[in-house]
């Protein structure tokens, strides 16, 4: 049992965190997420630089051969400096699809054009109608000819607004709630027939909705087997929630930082109220949910690779369910510790704030991986 | 004991109620409905047609303009009110200000001042808060100089609701620095938005809305006629004024509203096969949220019902109650929504006059996200429920 990171991962850490330390402050993360983009290609661009965007890829595809440690390493640290820039969308969902699913030219191209930080692919998959069910898909791709025919309705595509490329998952057969059936297909976002239409989110990060409207693609687009292409997807949100739980963990340890400096600086009734009993068991609280989400995000890391489905699931689910509780409780405490600052755009913690509420909702909540879990029977076990 | 309303107060609650069914103006109504923020102009549309009522400032003696109500008929207009859901009168001014000047003010103030806030021609602002002075109000440094027959004011506001429509904002101000208690030395004065010396900065809410501001006043000629009551009592003045809301600071009109809105939602939104209010957790968690609020009304219904024997002047400290309870339903009520919502919580759409553009996703779910994010505030203003609680522990428990 080892709970320490090596030497490489350490370095990795030290030198993520003394780039975002140098460049990625609250005020220039504030001006990129207003900028019109909704994030800054100089820095994705540093992070191409870094290996960050070749992290997770295989050496054979021309990445670093990280594993899930590396990435909740990464996430970490753009949890904590509220980076927006797309690499959950890019690096951790597209290209975890065409890690897993790409044939060996499809991965030779389009992962060294991810991991080069040349080209943004973004995932196309939620609609509508789905919530949170990852097997609703009633977009549809007809087979003509050599060619497929996609149509349909896909929302929620994060950061799918300044995408080059879209990794598109359609109906092929069966029904629109059948697993079966569904297949993956790469397009490009300006191909004929494909209207976007991007927005701000929440938490200051950027989504699409993106409408395929009789879009033509050949039938080398295809991603993997045709109708198997849900085991693939479930598979990848599975390790985005991994992501994005390490990313949580970076968003909460600085909002309790940021609480805790602040009990120490604002004084009211002649004494600063970090000495008032109540607020000291408030953080305290705080304390101890962020260390059991901490827990749960390296547990999320460590099973993300476990090869029994089940078991994986179960991991999954209940390391959702403990940062979608944590991030709430941390979060709403840090505002109200606050008091009026933390209300206001102008402070950090209210990003924060809005970045774990939004955490809490992406990829099924707290609600969903409860009883997703109990359905499973538990994490503990017999 | 009888829990139930007389056939005279449901006779009441019947008129009150089909009153607002006839005249809120349906597109203010769609607004609140949909949690939206309404414009000055709605709010000032809206107290007029109270006004002509007679209903502006219910709560007031008859001789200012108020009604003969008593509390429980007070009680039920209020939430009659937020259920409607029409816009709160804004409690600046019939509220706060209001009282302050016909319990304290001169012949002067009441004549000018009160017809003016009953209509709306003055739009009121609160400046107690300062940067230094949150939970420990009295210890605010704003100051206020006589020179002849004004004062002269210096310092900074901040928080202040609304203050970019304000005409006239009422201030504790420190007049005596030496008073051997920092409770001692504050007056309670009234500066017109217009005087030089007055700047405004907006302060966005973390909600993308613009509702408070930073007010700074910079060698700001007050007329001395300004001051309400006697000079360095001040504190006292604001402590009736805090503790006069007692009747509404639940909100249970609007909690039960958000409760009802909930149970449409839930009951159209599907999660799976089934609607999102057929899910066992979900209607579970609902059901436990209305006991809640259930207790709440029935507490608060008895705070009103004593307040029949309890002089004007002494708040109830059971209020505290109230205010702590209040808030955070109010506050789950806005989790709910989240939750009924789901993921379409994640578009962020600014809020624009005549914005032609459909919203990203369902109408109803636009707001959603952002009143979760601003409604964190009512347990920290108005008194935090840490502060609350203080009372609570001291005031009733004698800890
Ligand atoms: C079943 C049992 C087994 C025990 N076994 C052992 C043992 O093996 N060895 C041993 O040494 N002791 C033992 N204890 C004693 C235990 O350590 C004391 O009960 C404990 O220290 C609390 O002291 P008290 O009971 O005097 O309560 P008090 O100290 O009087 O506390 C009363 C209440 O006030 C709260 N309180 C007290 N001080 C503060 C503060 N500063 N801030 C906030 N709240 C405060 C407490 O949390 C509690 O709610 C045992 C007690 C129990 C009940
Ligand atoms: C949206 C909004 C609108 C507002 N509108 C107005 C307005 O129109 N006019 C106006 O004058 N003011 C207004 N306020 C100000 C509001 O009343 C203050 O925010 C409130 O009094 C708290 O003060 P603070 O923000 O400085 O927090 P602080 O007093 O600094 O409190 C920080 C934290 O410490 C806690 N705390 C403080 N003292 C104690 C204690 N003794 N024991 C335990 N805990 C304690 C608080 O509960 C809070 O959690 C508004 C505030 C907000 C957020």
């Amino acid at each position: 049992m080892d709970f320490d990171l090596n030497d490489e991962q350490r370095m990795l850490k030290d030198s993520v965190e003394k780039l975002l330390g140098a460049r990625y402050d609250f005020d220039t993360r504030r001006r990129i997420s207003d900028s019109p983009e909704g994030f800054d290609r100089e820095i994705w661009s540093a992070f191409a630089e870094m290996g960050l965007l070749a992290l997770p890829f295989s050496e054979d595809d021309g990445g670093m051969g990280g594993g899930p440690v590396e990435t909740m390493i990464v996430m970490e640290a753009f949890g904590r400096a509220l980076v927006v820039e797309p690499f959950l969308a890019s690096v951790i969902l597209a290209g975890g699809i065409l890690r897993r699913a790409g044939s060996s030219g499809q991965r030779a191209e389009h992962i060294a054009a991810i991991a080069g930080g040349e080209k943004l692919y973004a995932f196309a998959h939620h609609e509508r109608q789905a919530r949170y069910d990852l097997h609703d898909v009633a977009t549809m791709a007809r087979a003509d000819g050599e060619h497929y025919v996609i149509s349909g309705e896909k929302g929620l595509v994060l950061s799918g607004d300044s995408a080059d490329r879209l990794i598109v998952s359609a109906r092929t057969s069966g029904n629109q709630r059948d697993e079966a059936g569904i297949s993956l297909f790469l397009v490009d976002a300006k191909a004929e027939g494909v209207s976007r239409r991007g927005y701000a989110t929440q938490d200051g990060a950027r989504g699409a909705e993106v409408t395929f409207d009789n879009v033509r693609i050949p039938a080398s687009a295809l991603i993997g087997t045709r109708d198997e292409a849900f085991p693939v997807i479930a598979r990848v949100i599975e390790e985005a929630i991994a992501a994005l739980c390490a990313e949580s963990v970076g968003v909460m340890a600085d909002m309790h930082e940021a609480t805790i400096d602040y009990m120490k600086v604002r004084n009211q009734f002649g004494t600063h109220i970090g000495s008032f009993q109540v607020l000291q068991h408030a953080a305290a609280d705080m304390f101890i949910a962020l260390e059991q989400a901490r827990s749960m995000a390296m547990f999320a890391s460590m099973m993300v690779q476990e090869e029994d489905a089940r078991e994986r699931a179960r991991a999954i689910a209940a390391a959702k369910v403990q940062i979608g509780n944590s991030c709430r409780f941390v979060g709403q405490n840090a505002v109200q510790l606050h008091g009026g600052v933390a209300v206001t755009m102008e402070y950090k913690v209210a990003h924060s704030f809005k970045r774990a509420t939004m955490i809490e909702k992406l990829f099924g909540d707290t609600d969903h991986y409860t009883t997703r879990l109990a359905d499973l029977g538990g994490v503990i076990g017999e | 004991m009888d829990l139930r309303f007389t056939p005279e107060e449901i006779a009441f609650r019947d008129e009150v109620r089909a009153f607002f069914r006839e005249n809120l103006p349906e597109s203010i109504r769609t607004k609140l409905t949909l949690g939206k923020h309404f414009s000055r102009d709605d709010m000032v549309t809206w107290m007029r047609i109270l006004n002509a009522k007679g209903w502006a400032a219910p709560h007031w003696p008859v001789e200012y303009g108020g009604t003969d109500w008593d509390p429980v008929q007070q009680y039920i207009f209020r939430e009659e009110l937020l259920a409607a859901p029409a816009p709160e009168p804004l409690s600046f001014g019939v509220s706060m200000v209001g009282p302050v000047i016909y319990t304290f003010g001169n012949q002067k103030q009441k004549d000018y001042f009160l017809p003016r806030i009953r209509n709306m021609d003055d739009w009121w602002c609160q400046g107690f808060s300062e940067p230094g002075a949150g939970s420990d109000l009295a210890s605010l440094k704003t100051r206020a100089v006589r020179e002849g027959d004004h004062y002269i004011v210096n310092g900074q506001k901040t928080w202040t609701t609304l203050g970019q429509h304000a005409d006239w904002i009422f201030c504790l101000v420190r007049t005596n620095p030496d008073a051997p208690k920092k409770q001692m030395g504050i007056s309670f004065l009234l500066i017109d938005m217009k005087s030089p010396g007055v700047t405004l900065r907006p302060i966005q809410t973390l909600d993308g809305g613009f509702e408070v501001n930073e007010i700074f006043f910079d060698d700001v000629k007050v007329p001395a006629e300004n001051l309400v009551g006697e000079e360095n009592k001040g504190w006292d003045y604001a402590k009736f004024l805090l503790g006069n809301e007692r009747t509404g600071i639940a909100r249970i009109g609007i909690s039960k509203e958000r409760v009802r809105r909930i149970r449409r939602l839930a009951s159209a939104e599907k999660a799976g096969e089934r609607p999102l209010i057929e899910n066992p957790r979900f209607r579970e968690k609902l059901a436990a949220l209305e006991v809640e609020l259930k207790a709440l009304e029935m507490t608060q219904l008895r705070v009103v019902a004593e307040a029949r024997n309890r002089p004007s002047d002494k708040p109830d400290p059971a209020s505290s109650i109230l205010k702590i309870k209040g808030s955070q339903i109010q506050q789950a009520t806005t989790e709910l929504l989240l939750d009924v919502v789901g993921p379409y919580a994640l578009p962020f759409t600014p809020e624009e006059e005549g914005r032609n553009e459909p919203p990203i996703g369902p109408e109803w779910a636009q707001m959603i996200a952002p009143n979760y994010f601003n409604t964190r505030k009512v347990s920290i203003y108005g008194g935090s429920n840490e502060i609350q609680k203080n009372i609570i522990a001291k005031a009733i428990l004698g800890l």
